[in-house]
This record gives C-alpha cells, sequence and structure tokens, in this order.
C-alpha cells in the first residue's frame, strides 16, 4: 500500500499552527519522504482560522488533499471545522481539557499538551512541542531525527532544550496509548537528502544562483519573502535589495540596473504587476533585459489576497500597450520554480526583452521537498555582447543594431568608449528618436524576429502518462500535482488519459503542442480561474478543439477529488 | 588624462522651437560637463518624456530616454548598479513634480547619488499646454479654462524631504547656471536643479523678461546661509516679485549607497556571477 498520509493542524492566527506544521513536514523531509505542506491562512496577525497542511507520500506529491488522517486541534473550531474531514482511521488529537462533549462525538484522542510542557519543560508555552511530539509519537517516527529538526529550528540552546524534552513527553505519552505505526509504513522510506522549500524560496534561489544582483520590489502577498530571503542574503552575495515607493519604481529601477549591466528583477502579485504594465513595454522597447515575478492571487482589486488563482494569464502575455516579444514561465513545484527562474534570465538577457515568472499563493507558500539542487547543471547566458573590436570604435555602436535574429550586441556604459544609447520612442538602430514611416517598420521587425529564436528555446510541454490517449488533462503551472494525481487516480479506473502539462507558456511552443494534442483526442484543460485562460490561449495559438475546461475560482487549490469529479461530469 | 571640450558633446540638431530656454540649459550643461572634464562615455543621462525629455539626443553620451515621470528610478537603478557613471536625470516640471511626483519626493528622502535637472516652463508644452503642478495658481490653459489649482513649490518640498541639495537656476543666464549644475554634480547626494525655463511657444505669461524682471543671486545677498533649513525653507517660499536663483539648500548627508554592504568595495556590475555560492544556503532547507 502506497503511503498517503495527510496531517493538518488547526488553530487560531498566533496560536503556532505553521511552526508545528513546519518542524513535522520538516521531519519527514528529512526522513526521506515527498512531503508537500501548505497553509491556509486570513489577511490577519491574530484570531481567525489558520491551518497548516502535510501530505507525506513514498513519491512525488505536490497537491492537497480533502481527506484527513491526522488533526492536530489547537481550539474548538479547529475540531468542528476540520473533523468532519476525518478519513476511515483517521484520529483527531486535542488538549485534555477539551469538552468531553466533543471529545466524545468525534472520538478524540487526548493529550494532557500544556500540562506536559508545564511539567516536562516548565513552560505551558511548550504545548505545541507536545503535540508535535504526539504526532510523531503515534507514528513511531524516528525520535531522532525529530529532536534534530527541533534544534535546527529553535536554534538557541535554552529553548532547544526544554522543546526537546516537551516533544518527547508527548512522544511518550502518544506512543504508549495511541500507537498508530501500524497504518502508516515509514520503515520503507529511503533516506535520501531532500530539500524542503516553499516556491517563494526556491524562485529567491534560482535569482541567486542566476547571478541577480538587484532586486527592486514593494511588499505584497504572495511575493515578499522572496524580498526579505534576498534581503537577508544581501551583503553576503553583494546584492542590492531595495524597497521603493512603489512598484512603478521597482520595475523601473530594476530595468535601470539591468542597463547598467546587472541582472535585474523585480518581485509583485497582480495589483502591483497592474503598475508596473507601461515600464514592461520600456523594457520591450529599449530591449533591456528584465524579469518579473509575478505572484498571482485571487484578483480583481484586492480580490482574495492570501489566497491563490491562475487568474492573471492573459494579461501577463499582452500586459503593456503596443507589440513586443516576452516570454512567461509559470513553474509547476518548487524545484520547477529554481530552473525556470534561471532560465528566466537566460532568457531575459540572450534576447534582451522581459520575462515574467509566474507564482501563485499556491506555489510561493507551499513546501515542497526536491531533491538538492546540483549546481553544477547551473547555466549561464549573458546574451551577446559587443566584441572586443567593435568597443574599440567608439562612434559606430548602435545599441539597436539590426541583425538577422534580431539581437543586437549588447555593450554595457564605461565597459569600453561606446556609447550605449537607448530611447522609449521608436529609434533608430543608434538609439535615437524617429518618426518616420520606413525606419519603425524596420525597428518593429527586428524586435519581432527576436520571437523566433525565443519560440526554439521554449520547451515543449511536459507529458505525464502515455505519449498519446483518448482524453489529454492540459494545465500549466502550479496546480501540476493535482492534475497529475487525478490523471493517476482516473489511469487507475481505467481511462486511457494522460497529462499534458506547460510551464513555458508564452510563446506557446504550438508546433511540438500540436504534435502532442492532435488527432482525434478530447482535451480538458483545467485551471484555477474562472473563464478557462489556458484553454483560450491553447486554442488561438494551435487551432486546437477543447473539450471542456475544469474550473476552480475560489481561492483554493484544486484538489485531484475535484477535477475527477467534474470531469467524469462531462465524459461521454 | 583626456580633455573633454564641447565638441565631445555635439549631438543631435535640437527641435526645439527658435528661442527655447531648453537651448540655454543645454549649453550650460555641456558647459559644466567640459569644465568639470566628465568625458561622454563616464556620463549617463536618463530622461523622461516632454521637450525637456529630448535633451540628451542633443548630447553625446550614454543616454536612456525613458518614459514621462520615470527618469528618476531608472536613473537611480543604473547608479546603484555602476556607482563609477555620473549619472543626470532631466525632465519637464510635468514629468518630474507630477507624474513621477511620488519617485522624486522617495529618491530626495534616501538621497541618492544624482543630478536631478527639471526644466520648469510651467507648462506641458510637449503636449502643446495644459497646465502643469507649476503653472501660476488660476493659469488658464485648454484643459484648465476656469484657471490653474494653486501651483506647488518643488524647492519647498524639495527642503521638507530633506534633499541633499536644492538649487534653482535661469535659463536666461547660461553661465550662473552652469556654475550650479558644476555644483549639484559635485555634491554627494540627491541635487535637485530647478531651472527656470521660458517656453515661448505656450507660456505667455512666465517670459524671459517676466523671469528677468525678478530673478536675484543668492550668493549675493551677504547673509544667506545654504546650510540653514529654516533660513532656506523662507527662501524657498519666496515667489513672486523676487524670485531667488542659486543654491537655496545644502546638506552633508550619507548617500543610500554608501548604507548598502554590497555597494562598499567594487559597482556591482563588475561582480562576478557565481552560481555555486549558494550552495551553502541550500544546507538550511534539508
Ligand atoms: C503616461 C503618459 N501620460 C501622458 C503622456 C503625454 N505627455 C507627454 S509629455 C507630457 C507633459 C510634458 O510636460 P513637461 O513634463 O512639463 O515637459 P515639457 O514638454 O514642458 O518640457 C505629457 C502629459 C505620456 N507621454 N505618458
Ligand atoms: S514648445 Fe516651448 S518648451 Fe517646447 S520647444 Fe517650443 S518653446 Fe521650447
Ligand atoms: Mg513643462
Amino acid at each position: 500500500m502506497a503511503l498517503d498520509l495527510r496531517i493538518v493542524v488547526g488553530g487560531e492566527a498566533g496560536q503556532g499552527a505553521q511552526t508545528i506544521g513546519f518542524i513535522l513536514a520538516k521531519a519527514f523531509a528529512r526522513l526521506g519522504c515527498h512531503v508537500f505542506a501548505d497553509q491556509d491562512y486570513e489577511s490577519r496577525i491574530r484570531g481567525g482560522h489558520n491551518f497548516f497542511r502535510i501530505r507525506v507520500r513514498d513519491s512525488h506529491v505536490s497537491a492537497v488533499s480533502e481527506v484527513i488522517d491526522i488533526l492536530v486541534a489547537l481550539n474548538r473550531e479547529s475540531l468542528s471545522l476540520h473533523c468532519p474531514r476525518l478519513g476511515e482511521n483517521g484520529v483527531a488529537i486535542a488538549d485534555m481539557n477539551t469538552d468531553p462533549e466533543l471529545v466524545r462525538q468525534y472520538g478524540i484522542l487526548t493529550v494532557p499538551l500544556s500540562d506536559l510542557a508545564a511539567e516536562k519543560a516548565g513552560n505551558k508555552l511548550m504545548a505545541n512541542s507536545v503535540a508535535i511530539g504526539s504526532v510523531m509519537g503515534m507514528l513511531g517516527f524516528n525520535s531522532e531525527i525529530l529532536s534534530g529538526v527541533i534544534k535546527d529550528h529553535f536554534q538557541s540552546s535554552a529553548i532547544v532544550e526544554n522543546n526537546i524534552k516537551a516533544a518527547r513527553a508527548g512522544y511518550d505519552y502518544a506512543r504508549q496509548r495511541y500507537d498508530r505505526s501500524s497504518s502508516y509504513d515509514l520503515s520503507s522510506i529511503m533516506r535520501i537528502e531532500r530539500m524542503l522549500l516553499n516556491g517563494n524560496e526556491s524562485v529567491a534561489l534560482g535569482a541567486m544562483a542566476a547571478g541577480c544582483k538587484f532586486l527592486a520590489a514593494y511588499p505584497m502577498t504572495p511575493s515578499t519573502p522572496i524580498i526579505e530571503f534576498m534581503a537577508a542574503n544581501a551583503a553576503d552575495f553583494a546584492t542590492v535589495v531595495i524597497q521603493p515607493e512603489d512598484e512603478i519604481a521597482a520595475i523601473h529601477m530594476a530595468i535601470g540596473a539591468a542597463y547598467s549591466g546587472v541582472r535585474a528583477m523585480t518581485v509583485t502579485s497582480g495589483g502591483g504587476f497592474s503598475l508596473m504594465v507601461e515600464a514592461l513595454g520600456l523594457s520591450g522597447m529599449t530591449e533591456t533585459p528584465v524579469v518579473i515575478v509575478e505572484g498571482q492571487r485571487a484578483g480583481p482589486a484586492i480580490g482574495l489576497p492570501t489566497r491563490t488563482e491562475q487568474g492573471d494569464l492573459l494579461f501577463a502575455v499582452n500586459a503593456s500597450h503596443g507589440e513586443f516579444p516576452r516570454a512567461v514561465f509559470a513553474p509547476s513545484c518548487a524545484e520547477d520554480g529554481f530552473w525556470l527562474t534561471i532560465k528566466a534570465f537566460n532568457m531575459a538577457e540572450k534576447y534582451q526583452i522581459p520575462v515574467i515568472v509566474m507564482t501563485d499563493h499556491h506555489l510561493a507558500s507551499s513546501y515542497f521537498t526536491a531533491e538538492k539542487f546540483d549546481l553544477s547543471g547551473v547555466y549561464i547566458d549573458r546574451g551577446l555582447p559587443l566584441s572586443e573590436d567593435e568597443m574599440g570604435k567608439l562612434s559606430e555602436y548602435k545599441r539597436h543594431r539590426i541583425t538577422p535574429s534580431g539581437i543586437s550586441p549588447r555593450a554595457l556604459p564605461m565597459q569600453s568608449h561606446a556609447l550605449v544609447v537607448t530611447d522609449s520612442d521608436e529609434h533608430s538602430e543608434a538609439g535615437h528618436i524617429i518618426e518616420d514611416a520606413e525606419t519603425r517598420t524596420r525597428m518593429v521587425a527586428k524586435r519581432m524576429k527576436k520571437l523566433e529564436g525565443l519560440r526554439r528555446d521554449m520547451a515543449p510541454p511536459h507529458v505525464f502518462g502515455p505519449k498519446t490517449a483518448d482524453i489529454s488533462l492540459v494545465g500549466w503551472g502550479s496546480s501540476f500535482g493535482a492534475l497529475h494525481e487525478a490523471m493517476g487516480l482516473l489511469r487507475q479506473q481505467g481511462l486511457n488519459i494522460n497529462l499534458v502539462h506547460f510551464t513555458e507558456v508564452w510563446p506557446l511552443p504550438a508546433q511540438e503542442t500540436t504534435d502532442l494534442l492532435g488527432g482525434d483526442r478530447k482535451i480538458y484543460v483545467a485551471e484555477n480561474n474562472a473563464t478557462g485562460q489556458f484553454a483560450r490561449l491553447l486554442n488561438s495559438e494551435t487551432g486546437l478543439k477543447i473539450s471542456g475546461t475544469v474550473l476552480k475560482y475560489d481561492g483554493r487549490p484544486f484538489t485531484s477529488q475535484y477535477i475527477i469529479d467534474r470531469l467524469k461530469g462531462m465524459l461521454p | 588624462m583626456t580633455v573633454v571640450n564641447l565638441q565631445d558633446y555635439a549631438g543631435m540638431q535640437p527641435a526645439w522651437c527658435p528661442g527655447c530656454g531648453n537651448f540655454g540649459i543645454l549649453s550650460a550643461l555641456k558647459k559644466a560637463l567640459v569644465d568639470l572634464n566628465i568625458p561622454p562615455y563616464n556620463l549617463l543621462i536618463v530622461s523622461g518624456i516632454g521637450q525637456a525629455g529630448k535633451l540628451p539626443h542633443y548630447m553625446k553620451c550614454n543616454t536612456f530616454n525613458s518614459l514621462h515621470g520615470r527618469a528618476i528610478p531608472v536613473a537611480i537603478g543604473a547608479k546603484m548598479a555602476n556607482q563609477e557613471l555620473t549619472v543626470i536625470a532631466v525632465g519637464g516640471d510635468g514629468d518630474g513634480y507630477a507624474e513621477g511626483g511620488n519617485h522624486w519626493i522617495h529618491a530626495m528622502r534616501r538621497n541618492h547619488d544624482i543630478t536631478y535637472m527639471v526644466h520648469n516652463n510651467q507648462i506641458y508644452a510637449l503636449t502643446k499646454g495644459q497646465a502643469s503642478p507649476t503653472s501660476d495658481t488660476g493659469f488658464i490653459t485648454g484643459t484648465t479654462p476656469e484657471g490653474s489649482p494653486p501651483q506647488i513649490n518643488p524647492l519647498a518640498l524639495a527642503i521638507a524631504a530633506d534633499a541633499a541639495f536644492v538649487a534653482r537656476g535661469f535659463a536666461g543666464d547660461v553661465d550662473h547656471l552652469a556654475g550650479l549644475i558644476k555644483q549639484a554634480i559635485s555634491h554627494k547626494g540627491f541635487a535637485l536643479l530647478d531651472i527656470l525655463q521660458p517656453c515661448v511657444s505656450f507660456n505667455h505669461i512666465n517670459t524671459y523678461e517676466w523671469y528677468s524682471k525678478r530673478v536675484y543671486k543668492l550668493e549675493e545677498e551677504k547673509k544667506y546661509n545654504p546650510a540653514d533649513k529654516t533660513m532656506a525653507f523662507n527662501k524657498s517660499i519666496e515667489w513672486g516679485d523676487r524670485i531667488p536663483i542659486g543654491i537655496v539648500y545644502s546638506k552633508e548627508r550619507p548617500v543610500f549607497e554608501s548604507t548598502l554592504k554590497a555597494l562598499r568595495n567594487i559597482p556591482l556590475v563588475k561582480q562576478p556571477l557565481e552560481p555555486g555560492k549558494i550552495q551553502k544556503l541550500l544546507t538550511d532547507f534539508s
């Protein structure tokens, strides 16, 4: 029986559900399990209801499940909200002094969380560590690994000791009374070194690996942690991180820095990106590379600030007036976020264009396991530099020289005596303002020409399951995990289905896509929005007929069950 | 050492109207650069959009003609990436004080080491004569047939934001203006240079004559001390029969760039790209 353990930790904001969940997730990852964890929180600092979900498997997992095996309830509300979703053998853990009525109603396993904390660790506030221990005690989890994770998490030695004691107390208590280790076989897990990181961390690491030296960004959920992560490492990595007055400034600063020659980025969400769109065209027109991370959340306007959606795709593909080439990437998980961010910097510099990396709340804030990044595989392409020979000829350098590929050799200010002249007005090859029709036509054609090379550099979609099938489920970006799981379950049920998943969405690799999805199969697109944006893009770029869409726009990520139910309703 | 001369800075033929105040500013700028012996390849001019925004095309140096209102953030980004560049941002009064007002205030507050020249003609000239934030109160234009709302005072605003260097020049006095530009460039930190610039086509009130009758030089005021903030503030609000030109406020303040560890040593653009360096961070995740 494949391992699929689903744990939920619920409580009020500020009660620590996130810390408990994170430590549990990290411990499973360290054991070698595949882990996916996400948090559901409201846009408030205290109160409300928050929960942290963890899924532990022995194969790839990057989606939430509606069913719960172990619930850790830090307050009454968590019990009433989550107990109805307990699975067949599901159990809830709560403090000893929970209302006996509820204990009976839900068959709760009580643990004297605060009492044990007070007794064994001398501090009631360490009840959360007792809870951590209790879950692991039930599972007979390797207690050395658990202590190691707690140690790393709390660092300062005084609290580390006591938290470990508190966890130990919970562990022993639950192990004696509520042993469930036979239901979840953790003994066969291979000890492989895995990282546990969220989408934001992977994108930040990708940017740093790519040599991003400049980040200007204005805080906005879900992307803010990227700024904080890079700011914390800015001094060590010789990186400038600046929080400017607004997103308009942010992207212009990044463009200015890139003009001077460093790899530059800005990160934001849909609202901030809306403010940036004029500058997107500035990057396109002046052929200045820039990378923009757009962490989508449920819009429009402020929408649901702490919730997820894939509602900005067509906006990203079309944003800004006028026509110019751009690339849009949408990583499917944390590992993908790392490598695609590196590729984003390469494409931005190779083609001297803006590149948008689309995450969303689900990807940005959820934790995924990934095999340790092999940095020897990081490839850096800084594009076409000006040759030594050309650098000498000061007066002849043309920043926007017309070439067969459309890419002009790039000089940097002060790199030589060559002057770097560029303009947001339509300009000549030399970068000076023009108005004549002939130059205008040549310059538009020059810029658009870059799309040909760019299209060739876009990877085709990934196919999961058989290469050909009667039905293709199609998706893009962060919903990968749920789609992949749904496809697998439907295949087990005998359906001849595969998954065709896109992470390099624009320019859409049209020919490869048609090769993969053509013929008389049925295509169903599943995406986290209300209008089927990718389905429309797919259809307009390839002419492929879409048989139906599975949509979800309640601010919550897909589950495989949701997709299966909707899909079955549509199948002939 | 190279000796820079005016010819080095000769650019395209300006498309400004004959008699436009921008010609005086262009001459003063070139003169200042030659006097400071800054070669064109060490200089970056970032401009916004408007008549003033066209200035870099009429020069010969590194040039980034950006969007309306956005010269400052582009200039700041370029400067932070390469501190060895001398960076000047240029724009009109609409460009800088309206569309780009937020950038302007915060650039002064943070104190980036750039020079900002505002060609203040009290009008939107490129778009053919609409009111600007510095248009005289009550000024009638096509978009303000009932009169422009009260004007803002860029110098007072700059002093309030504690800009490191605040000065006003006049396009009709090229030598004096060239002197101010030199000091603005040489001053460490954000230097605002508001320049009274007659627009002969669209502003028939604030003309050469109008300005000439009113301007007087602060350096000729014996007791004036630009380091005195209160005195500077009082001077900045003087606008009417007498209009001061010269350095209104000047202060030594740490520049933003000097507060960042990443910029302590070599310019960012000369830092190597080292993908392997993140290896040490990866262990935190396992
Ligand atoms: C986003 C945007 N809004 C409006 C315009 C149109 N526009 C161009 S220049 C300008 C105002 C110019 O006035 P000012 O900045 O004072 O420059 P001047 O022409 O007077 O030198 C305007 C409104 C534009 N180019 N971009
Ligand atoms: S319209 Fe005014 S500002 Fe523009 S060039 Fe003519 S005189 Fe100068
Ligand atoms: Mg103006």
